[in-house]
């Protein structure tokens, strides 16, 4: 087989220009798809990392998917509110390490508001326990003087245009009542926080107490007549607040986790539940997976789409050598010599290109990874193949050396007849 | 000795016989011209004579062995050993050099890379021997085959066929692609190697002005029985 060998490197140097496509292709193809498989597995890691270093998440008694809906990702909303008391209770539970209560419901031209405490810019985590970083500005401190300071979301900064400094009014539920404005108390923006991927990013922060000072006036979801208390006026109200819609909940040791779930599931003052929030994400990634699905089917279909691709590419490359085999076989090469040499080629043009295309899919991460992360929140990560990947290239390394051999099996069946009559 | 027996031969699918010869032989060492009209199944019976095609009766039987007693894989091996093959053009691959083309046959045959070893002090000694007698100068022998004149190439061809002096050398209309003069130059070398080597020589082609120089002369419209029943385009000339 080493004379094979050499002869195959001859031919196959011989024929670099049409090889070198059929490398670019199949590096096209695993780029694709590692690319493809990358994003989706990425997708499905942010969203399953949209909150981290929370161990329960507490609301009124509700379904835990809707819990998380509006808690997390601020869509929908709370059936009903939960007292500052009963989360004071919850916080003296031994194995409580801190509660950062949230209360949701406003919102300012389409981004939803949420109240809280300055600890949850500490607090919160996200991704890979990363903590939340401020592009610009400072938090809110949370006392009287800065009572209308807001902090916004990358996303919302971004639509919107605003700046440190910028002036802006809440609306009272989604936006869609007319006259439902907070248009006498306006908040200013004294923090943009770096984009995160997470819903964090569509959201504006205020503080509790922010939240209760546009609401003295307010009963029953609308301004009361006749009532307005001047927005200065409003620091003189005490503006502890009553009830809240949510918390999040960090324990000392993790392995409370359970406990505290069945002590606040069984807190007699009032019905609250407790969720972990991991075990939350994929039971809602269940019902919004069929987006995740749509990937997978993408994902196959560029599969079927590049190798059917590389294997034309292999095929057309056959004519050119018809006459080629049909020498070799007339001087005495057998089919397993042509066999050898065809595969020996393939098996090569395949892995170089599969190699190149990882290479490339590398570069590209890294090249783009910051970029998609700034634009679209994605963070793509640099990690070792996932099993699936391992099977893409595997896929990929057989179609290659399969088309290579489609060649190998017409010469068999064809070369020396078609090297005998060279007419045709 | 080529022996060819009650030989029938039909391509698939086809409903009249292609080739029908009730006997030719061709002694060993001596030299054969086969001529005859296009379409009156000289390739077809080349193909017979070097077991690519086997005949759907009768047999045909190379140094004494009938092709069709052989598997495919035997085909190959015998074939490789006792068989050199001129196609009309395109003999060689172009990306490798005369001297790697010569010794094509001698990497896959170990017959015949022993019996040029025997030749010469080694079957690259052989080839090149064969090179210089087919005239091509040792400034070539390390030039890619493509750089090659069409002249060139037959002469190459011809060379790698005789190498590890094959029992049987088949050459199919070598010379078509030659103008006069070079025709005759190599006419002049492959019958003088095959005389040399002891090798015997099947020559197809359609010039009869070649016919004098073999030892026989067989027109394959006359012996071939389903070339005379078929249609025939013209007479033969």
């Amino acid at each position: 087989m080493k004379p094979m060998l050499m002869i195959a490197w001859r031919s196959a140097w011989n024929r670099r220009s049409t090889l070198s496509l059929v490398v670019f292709s199949v590096a096209l193809s695993t780029l694709l798809l590692l690319g493809f498989e990358r994003i989706r597995t990425d997708v499905r890691d942010n969203f399953s990392q949209s909150v981290s270093g929370t161990d329960l998440i507490v609301g009124a008694r509700t379904g835990s998917v809707q819990l998380m809906l509006y808690a997390v990702f601020r869509v929908g909303g709370a059936t009903n509110n939960i007292r500052m008391d009963s989360l004071r209770d919850i916080a003296k539970h031994r194995a409580v390490d801190w509660v950062v209560p949230m209360s949701l419901g406003d919102s300012h031209r389409g981004f939803p508001v949420l109240a809280t405490t300055k600890d949850y810019f500490s607090r919160f985590l996200y991704g890979d326990r990363e903590a939340l970083v401020l592009a610009q500005g400072r938090p809110f401190d949370g006392t009287l003087q800065g009572l209308y300071d807001a902090v916004i979301g990358a996303e919302v900064a971004d639509a919107l245009g605003y700046r440190l400094g910028q002036h802006l009014t809440l609306s009272h539920g989604s936006g869609a009542i007319p006259g439902g404005e907070h248009a006498d108390k306006p908040f200013t923006v004294v923090g943009i926080l770096a984009r995160t991927g997470t819903p964090v990013d569509r959201t504006l922060h205020i503080s509790l107490e922010a939240m209760e000072a546009i609401h003295l006036d307010w009963v029953g979801g609308a301004p009361m007549p006749g009532v307005k208390i001047l927005p200065q006026d409003a620091r003189k109200f005490d503006l502890a607040p009553k009830q809240v819609t949510a918390a999040l909940i960090g324990l000392k040791n993790r392995v409370a986790v359970f406990a505290v779930q069945r002590a606040v599931a069984d807190y007699p003052g009032e019905a609250l539940m407790a969720v972990l929030p991991g075990v939350a994400l994929d039971e809602l990634w269940d019902v919004v997976g069929v987006g995740e699905r749509a990937l997978l089917g993408m994902s196959a279909m560029v599969a079927i789409v590049s190798l059917a691709g590389l294997i034309a590419v292999v095929l057309a490359g056959l004519n050119e050598r018809r006459r080629e085999l049909a020498v070799l076989r007339a001087v005495g090469a057998a089919p397993r010599h042509v066999l050898f040499m065809l595969a020996a080629e393939g098996g090569f043009v395949t892995l170089l290109g599969v190699g190149l295309g990882v290479m490339a899919t590398v570069v590209m991460i890294l090249a783009a990874g910051p970029w998609l992360q700034v634009r679209f929140g994605i963070g793509l990560k640099l990690a070792p193949p996932t099993p699936e990947q391992w099977l893409l290239l595997a896929a990929v390394v057989a179609a290659g050396f399969l088309a290579s051999l489609v060649p190998g099996w017409r010469a068999y069946r064809m070369s020396l007849a078609d090297g005998l009559s060279p007419k045709t | 000795m080529i022996d060819v027996r009650g030989l029938r031969f039909t391509w698939p699918g086809a409903e009249r016989d292609c080739v029908a010869i009730d006997s030719l032989t061709v002694p060993d060492g001596s030299s054969l011209f086969l001529y005859g009209p296009s379409g009156c199944g000289k390739s077809t019976l080349l193909g017979l004579m070097a077991g690519v095609l086997l005949p759907s009766d009768g047999s045909v039987s190379l140094m004494g062995t009938a092709w069709s007693t052989l598997s495919g894989a035997r085909r190959d091996a015998f074939r490789a050993d006792h068989v050199g093959y001129i196609f009309q053009q395109f003999n060689l691959l172009p990306y490798l050099s005369l001297l790697d083309n010569v010794l094509l046959p001698c990497r896959f045959s170990a017959v015949r890379r022993e019996r040029s070893a025997k030749d010469g002090a080694s079957p690259t000694a052989a080839a090149q021997h064969l090179l210089r007698q087919v005239g091509l100068h040792e400034s070539l022998w390390e030039r890619p085959a493509a750089q090659l004149s069409v002249g060139q190439q037959q002469r190459v061809a011809a060379a790698r066929a005789l190498i590890g002096r094959p029992e049987v050398v088949i050459a199919d209309e070598p010379t078509s692609a030659l103008d006069a003069a070079l025709r005759d130059g190599f006419m002049d070398l492959l019958l003088g190697e095959c005389r040399a080597s002891g090798s015997t020589l099947v020559f197809v082609s359609h010039d009869e002005r070649l016919a004098l120089r073999f030892d026989a002369q067989v027109s394959l419209a006359e012996i071939n029985r389903a070339a005379v029943d078929g249609p025939r385009v013209g007479a033969a000339p």
